[in-house]
């Protein structure tokens, strides 16, 4: 690993001043879990490493306020799998968290970690952009808030800027009753990156959201609101139809080794129908139908 | 060189000061630094588990971690197991069903089994099967090594 200075704030306005003093070759370091071997390979190489574990405002790293959640950057994967209000209104974002690496990993792995990352495979990424989570950024002219559909740009890429810490995000109850579901595909079970990543929500309205990953640039959310993948009744060939509407955009690399795309587009339908029928079936039991 | 870093942590029930550069982790400082190599360094991306040490009770991987990361804080590698020269049960256990093979791997399948009984000291084979997930055999002992830690389990109930 190259030499870097290491910065260890401990306010808010602290890692500000650090970011805006150190310039575009700093790394903001929470969990490591990619930043640290991204350094040993030496694809990123920053001078400086600013450290946001001491920053007194990210704890506590869960906060509930009414019926918003404010998960902080400081929050690992670990706590999001073990908490009961998340588990009780965002159960397809405990189903991504709990897949992550290996509990080692999860343990150190920070949720927002995942996003700024920019991974186009980041489990959490789907759920995140299905339950419409919005990212809390801090910089120089104050706080701004972005929804996620908006912060993830592609591989590597969020529309973070210079002097910028993304210091939260934040997930809001669904205000219509509303059933989720997270599916992934790996070559095996245990610590491995996912060929593809699908979270499916359906609402009592009869919309579905269906976000899926590994398959692009980035992670995309398509809306389906004809009712259609909604209906459980509706006819399989029908639900095809939409399927193809909304995977329509998905492209998968033909340089990956995880899987090919034919591989890839093919499993795409296999989840989404697999994780469409999952939402539904919580759906019901939300509303009691049995 | 840049700067060396002071900190303060325990290692392994000892409080230490240290020196330490920053891009220095902490598989690094306890294998390099502190001669701790029961610690041992394999894939260095947080696939094996073979570098798992226990920070504040917690299993992490010690070859994804700044070593500056554990100022104030308590670390125990495999050496922090065994007190006065006796084996902890489930050290005694892993031996008594011969579950090291070349012994690679145990360090690190030890610690997740330490951190595990910690905090769930009656798991099920489930819960041993998730907690060393993280934690490659390439002998594939896997069966010995999850019977260890449930004998260890039964012991410490005893």
């Amino acid at each position: 690993m190259k030499e870097f200075s290491y910065e260890r704030p401990e306010s808010l306005d602290e890692a500000l001043q650090v970011l805006a003093a150190s310039g575009s070759e700093t790394e903001i370091l929470a969990g490591g879990t990619d930043l640290v071997i991204a350094m040993r390979d030496r694809y990123r190489q920053p001078k400086v490493v600013v450290d946001l574990k001491r920053i007194a405002e990210l704890y506590p790293t869960l906060r509930w306020d009414g019926d918003t959640l404010t998960v902080s950057a400081a929050a690992t994967m670990t706590e999001i799998a073990n908490d009961p209000g998340i588990n009780k209104h965002f159960p397809a974002l405990v189903e991504a968290a709990v897949v992550v690496g290996s509990v080692q990993i999860r343990n150190r792995a920070t949720l927002l970690g995942n996003i700024c990352n920019g991974s186009p495979a980041a489990d959490t990424a789907p759920p995140l952009l299905a339950y419409e989570a919005v990212i809390v950024v801090a910089g120089p002219g104050g706080q701004r808030r972005v929804p996620i559909n908006d912060f993830i740009v592609g591989p590597g890429k969020t529309d973070l800027q210079e002097g910028e810490l993304a210091i939260a995000l934040e997930l809001t109850t669904p205000t219509r009753m509303l059933g989720g579901a997270y599916e992934r595909m790996t070559r095996r079970k245990g610590t491995d990156l996912a060929s593809v990543t699908l979270c499916a929500t359906v609402d009592d309205a009869g919309v579905t959201q269906v976000a899926f990953g590994s398959v692009g640039p980035r992670a995309f959310l398509r809306t389906d609101d004809t009712g259609v993948l909604a209906d459980p009744a509706a006819p399989k060939e029908a639900k095809a139809a939409v399927f193809e509407e909304i995977f329509a955009d998905a492209s998968p690399s033909v340089r990956s080794m995880r899987a090919s795309p034919d591989y890839r587009q093919a499993m795409l339908r296999v989840l989404g129908a697999r994780a469409v029928g999952r939402a539904i079936e919580r759906l019901q039991e939300l509303q009691g139908v049995s | 060189m840049s700067e060396l870093i002071e900190i303060e942590a325990t290692i392994n029930g000892r409080d230490r000061s240290l020196e330490i550069a920053p891009n220095h982790t902490l598989l690094d400082v306890l294998r390099d630094q502190l001669g701790l190599t029961g610690t041992k360094e394999c894939c260095v991306v947080g696939e094996c588990g073979a570098c798992t040490v226990v920070v504040d009770g917690i299993p992490m991987n010690s070859c994804l971690m700044l070593a500056v990361e554990i100022d104030g804080r308590d670390v125990t590698s495999v050496e922090g197991l065994a007190t006065d020269g006796h084996l902890d049960a489930l050290q005694q256990a892993f031996l008594d069903v011969s579950a090291p093979q070349c012994g690679f791997c145990i360090p690190g399948q030890l610690m997740s089994a330490h951190a595990l009984l910690q905090s769930n000291p009656d798991p099920t084979i489930d819960d041993v099967h998730e907690a060393l997930g993280g934690n490659l055999c390439r002998c594939a002992g896997y069966l010995q090594i999850t019977e260890a830690v449930l004998v260890a389990a039964k012991a410490g109930k005893e």
